[in-house]
């Protein structure tokens, strides 16, 4: 469990990094928490030639109040973003999304910019961002673009970023309603078997799902016009859940469906 | 300050050097060793065809490649049946490294050397092994009714098969008395794998001195003498050539008394033949693959009973899964076989098993070494006859327990350590009074009826085990005390983090009557202590204990000999406290242990104050007398082994309560209650510690740990992210409470304690589960998505029987 050999590139500046990442083309990968791609190398699953370690570049880890909702950046670890008042006054499903993620050690190092980006459909963040119709920030040759949530996430480890791009910030919009995310794991910290992030506004409801689908599946259930038991069978219709060795199909359907009921009144109440 | 520190709870001594990271494991040695890498079997079952390695020698910092076809003599025969048994008819071991037929994933090929573990990595990735691929195994009742076979020349799959019986008082075969009794009943039950999983692996690091031709040898064992023996033996090396030392140990379980494992031949061998120094460290997908699992059993049970609950009759058929090969035996089995009967008296026993192979990662002792099985066959019985017969399930095991009054107690069988199996003592029914007050066992169903009226489910589960601990056949000790009233102690048995610095100083400090800060310890080291047999069975502290016991009587006499000399006393009068030795009552009347140990040692030489005091012509010794008298030894020392009789059988009972989530089928463990007798306690908080680290891994067992195989024989979850060994936050504080009942099998009354706690989890948890949930538990362990499903086709199809309802 020793990684092959790379180039590691140590850029102080974003103009660097993006350099960087363009030089190696596919053969590239950034380095923030290293939470899921170390022990990727170390397992020789991923073997990148070129790493790029964005640690040393300065101004990635502020997590800032904008307007409708607070911006997190590159380097800020998933423990600063939980513990920041800024981001919680600006959207409290992200505290509470944060806490169910790994532990706390792992929330010291890894960053919650690398979490969606690495866009593991099992992970909360990424349904968060989902639910909230985020967006991510992305600096690359060409300059800067915004990739809306629904726009980002492709597939299971899969986004929309291009090679060569890199990832500056995440955006979480502020809510007019209540939130809520709850999740069914094997062990604490672990990736949950089922999850569900809920928003109830005055005018809609919604849900994204984690860990039935190859990306966060959101699904709108303003229809069930608060009959939530109504609005997880919406959900469990939308879903097409994959058995592994912790947990069946059905049973992740039940589950999803169960989650959606009590996300959802949990949001309701929120 | 008191020196009488035996059963007290005294901290442990070694936790601030190893909780403050400065334990020396392994892998902390030989920073400039080069490392070793292997290339391991991708496939479960196959030829080896080829082996190209042309794409890795260009690689710089590569030093050697081996296979098969270049070990020396002595290395290239199959590795030791450490244990051979009548009944292992058909005992296979593997190679170091793989002849021409790998039998599981992970089984070592090709072993490379080189300047660092990356690069080792690097060329094992450039190695092409071509393979002819063959049928695989998996799957207990696959292997013994498929047509595939793991070893071409083992029919059926069948390594061993064993029957033992002991009929009933009149003479009646169990099967008669089954057949004749009030009522039966019949069950199949299925426990899957699990592994030790110590968070250290194993490893290995070796120094070859050309000049001295001596070779030193660390391993990450449960056994340095015997790895020791064995590598001087397959090296071909004189013994007094060969020293082998234990560093600190990251955990063991079972899986490092199992010796010599490949690497430990391999890696000295190498050592020698680059006279370079070598070492390899293996990592955790490693340790998945190619170390050992346990547990694995599929048992069928039929049992006859009269309306009180008195079981007449029980009849156990279990197949175990013995993986590839059988190294260690059919100890495993044979533990299941035999402690299955607990703490009961059975009318009649007939026991059989089959030893089958599979191609998957072989099987040895993992803590708790087949009772976990016995005790989850014989528990769920007594709760199916309880429900049978709408009786309370404390009353049905207290029908069946043995008196205290009747120990000695024979179980007609013959025990792992081939000895009769003859509990030494105990005290059943204080136990289950004990237990059930701690858990509150009568008021629970007034708790559960309540949790029903708020909608939620909760049940208590129980379960009983008696377990043969300090088995032999011996263990040694040696006690020195130096010049300087200091106390060294050492023991040839090893240490993985027990605690044995602090209980066998204990112990010391207690026999000498000197300050346990004058005592140190030092265990698994052959250049301090050569004959052991090693560190499993829970049998370190009845073992070594008894021995340093011994050890330290000896020197404590040959010390109040020699004061007794410089007071002019009579040894009878005399007592050593503090390190003082005195005359008993007139404190004034001493002379210091460290003084003691000077006299011992007649000198010619004086290279201090102290040594002054010895030399020749400041002694008043008789003329006429040698300085060392006939039939003594300078030097304030003794040595003396304990080897008992037979095992000491130490007990305990556990009980928890559930809860079940009605929506999500999470389970959750409320409370959990011990109530364990392990004899003479040296140290209570040691003791509770031992029980609280066995109840977390029979947690594991229970709810989230096991192997998951597919049928192409691949092991699915060779990871810590899928391989689910519980964090602290899955574990609910442990209620305990302790019974004494003392051995008298040996000087200090003791029984080991080390296994214990994991022993009865599983059944304990089935119990409970099954008790909230009204449903039948057979398998374990068991998960939220299982137990979904098992609702899903208990409300559906009754394909799984439900409980009946008694009232």
């Amino acid at each position: 469990m020793k990684p092959p050999s790379f180039v590691y590139h140590a850029p102080a500046t974003v103009a660097e990094a993006v350099e960087a990442l363009a030089a190696a083309g596919a053969d590239g990968k950034v380095l923030a928490g290293g939470q899921s791609l170390i022990p990727l190398m170390n397992m020789r699953l991923a073997a990148p030639g070129h790493l790029v370690d964005i640690n040393h570049v300065a101004g990635l880890a502020e997590i800032t109040a904008e307007p409708g909702g607070v911006r997190v950046g590159a380097l800020a670890r998933h423990a600063e973003v939980e513990a920041s008042e800024t981001a919680h006054a600006a959207q409290p499903l992200v505290r509470e999304a944060l806490r169910l993620v790994a532990h706390p050690a792992v929330r010291n190092r890894g960053t919650t910019v690398g979490s969606i980006v690495h866009a593991d459909p099992a992970a909360e963040m990424p349904a968060v961002l989902a639910l909230l119709d985020g967006s991510v920030r992305v600096r690359g040759p060409e300059g800067e673009r915004d990739i809306p949530a629904g726009e980002f996430f492709v597939g299971p480890m899969e986004s929309s970023l291009r090679t060569g791009e890199l990832a500056v910030s995440v955006f979480f919009p502020s809510a007019r309603g209540g939130t809520a995310i709850l999740e069914v794991a094997r062990r604490h910290g672990d990736y949950a078997m089922a999850g569900v992030a809920a928003l109830v506004a005055p005018d809609h409801a919604k849900v994204a799902c984690l860990s039935v689908g190859a990306v966060p599946v959101v699904v709108d259930v303003t229809e069930a016009e608060g009959d939530w038991k109504r609005a997880a069978e919406l959900v469990q219709d939308q879903i097409d859940p994959e058995a592994d060795i912790h947990a069946t199909a059905d049973y992740r359907r039940h589950l999803t469906g169960v989650l959606t009921e009590r996300a959802l009144k949990a949001a309701a109440d929120a | 300050m008191t020196t009488k520190l035996f059963g007290e709870p005294v901290r442990r001594r070694e936790d601030a050097r190893l909780v403050a990271g400065n334990g020396r494991y392994l892998d902390d040695l030989g920073a400039n060793a080069l490392a070793v890498a292997f290339v391991r079997s991708p496939h479960a079952h196959a030829l080896i065809t080829g082996i190209d390695v042309d794409d890795a020698i260009d690689v710089e910092g590569l030093v050697a490649i081996y296979t098969w076809e270049d070990l020396p003599a002595g290395v290239r025969e199959p590795l030791p049946l450490l244990i051979p048994h009548p009944a292992l008819t058909h005992g296979r071991t593997a190679y170091c490294l793989a002849k021409d037929v790998v039998r599981h994933v992970g089984e070592p090929i090709v072993m490379v050397v080189a300047t660092d573990r990356y690069i080792a990595e690097d060329v094992c990735e450039r190695i092409q092994v071509s393979y002819e691929f063959l049928k695989p195994v998996v799957g207990l009742e696959t292997a013994v009714s498929g047509p595939n076979l793991v070893h071409e020349d083992v029919p059926g799959n069948i390594g061993a098969h064993m029957i033992q019986e002991v009929a009933a008082k009149d003479g009646r075969a169990t099967r008669d008395v089954i057949a004749a009794a009030p009522h039966t009943l019949e069950f199949r039950l299925d426990i899957e794998r699990s592994a030790c999983m110590p968070m250290e692996g194993k490893g290995v690091y070796a120094r070859w001195d050309a000049d001295d031709r001596s070779l030193r040898v660390y391993s990450s064992t449960q056994t340095s003498t015997s790895v020791r023996m064995a590598i001087a033996a397959k090296l071909g090396l004189p013994l007094p050539k060969v020293e082998v030392i234990a560093p600190d140990v990251g955990g063991g379980f079972g899986v490092k008394i199992v010796h010599p494992w490949p690497e430990e031949i391999l890696v000295p061998w190498a050592a020698i033949l680059l006279n370079r120094e070598v070492k390899w460290s293996e990592d955790r997908r490693e340790h998945f693959i190619s170390s050992a699992h346990e547990r694995a059993q599929v048992q069928h049970v039929k049992v006859g009973f009269d309306d009180e609950g008195h079981v007449l009759g029980l009849d156990v058929e279990i197949l175990h899964d013995h993986g590839a090969y059988t190294p260690y035996g059919i100890i495993v089995p044979i533990i299941t076989s035999t402690q299955l009967l607990g703490p009961y008296k059975i009318g009649s026993y007939r026991v059989e098993f089959f030893s089958v192979y599979t191609n998957t990662v072989q099987v040895t002792p993992y803590r708790g070494a087949g009772r976990p099985q016995g005790v989850f066959c014989m528990e769920r019985t007594m709760d199916k006859i309880a429900q049978y017969l709408g009786k309370d399930r404390t009353l049905v095991r207290a029908a069946n327990f043995i008196q205290p009054d009747e120990f000695p107690y024979d179980q007609q069988m013959i025990f792992q350590d081939g000895r009769p199996l003859i509990y030494d003592s105990g005290d059943y029914p204080e136990s289950l009074r004990k237990l059930k007050d701690l858990i509150g066992w009568d008021e629970f169903p007034l708790m559960q009826s309540k949790a029903a009226e708020e909608g939620r489910k909760l049940g208590i589960g129980v379960g009983c085990y008696v377990e043969g601990t300090g088995v032999g056949p011996y263990e040694g000790g040696h006690v020195q005390v130096t010049s300087d009233g200091r106390v060294h102690v050492s023991t040839g048995l090893t240490s993985q983090g027990q605690g044995h610095e602090t209980v066998f100083a204990q112990i010391a400090a207690t026999e000498l009557g000197v300050p346990i800060e004058k005592v140190s310890v030092v265990t698994g080291d052959t250049r301090r202590f050569g004959y052991a047999v090693g560190t499993f069975a829970s049998r370190a502290a009845v073992m070594s204990g008894n021995a340093i016991a011994l050890a330290c009587r000896k020197v404590k006499e040959k010390a109040l000999r020699i004061a007794a000399d410089a007071l002019e006393a009579d040894p009878a009068d005399l007592e050593i406290t503090d390190g003082m030795v005195h005359v008993v009552g007139a404190p004034s009347a001493s002379i210091p242990l460290a003084t003691v140990a000077v006299l011992s040692n007649p000198l010619r030489y004086a290279f201090d104050e102290e040594a002054k005091r010895a030399t020749q012509f400041a002694t008043s010794g008789s003329m006429d007398k040698p300085p060392v008298a006939e039939g003594q030894e300078p030097g304030l020392e003794g040595k003396d082994y304990y080897s008992p009789v037979r095992s000491t059988f130490a007990s305990g009972m556990h009980a928890a309560i559930v809860e079940t989530d009605p929506d999500t089928a999470e389970i959750k463990i409320l409370r959990y209650a011990v109530v364990h007798d392990c004899g003479k306690m040296i140290n209570p908080m040691l003791v509770e510690g031992q029980i609280h680290g066995g109840v977390a891994q029979g947690v594991g067992g229970a709810l989230y740990e096991k192997m998951v195989y597919d049928e192409h024989g691949q092991l699915l979850n060779a990871s810590f992210m899928d391989f689910l060994m519980p964090y602290v936050t899955e574990i609910p504080f442990i209620e305990t409470d302790h019974l004494e009942t003392p051995s008298p099998l040996n000087p200090l009354g003791i029984k080991g304690a080390g296994e214990a706690g994991v022993i009865p989890v599983s059944a304990v948890i089935a119990g409970a589960i099954e008790d909230a949930e009204k449903i039948v538990i057979d398998r374990m362990p068991i998960s939220p998505s299982d137990l979904y499903a098992l609702r899903d086709s208990s409300r559906t199809s009754g394909a799984v029987s439900r409980l009946r309802n008694t009232q």
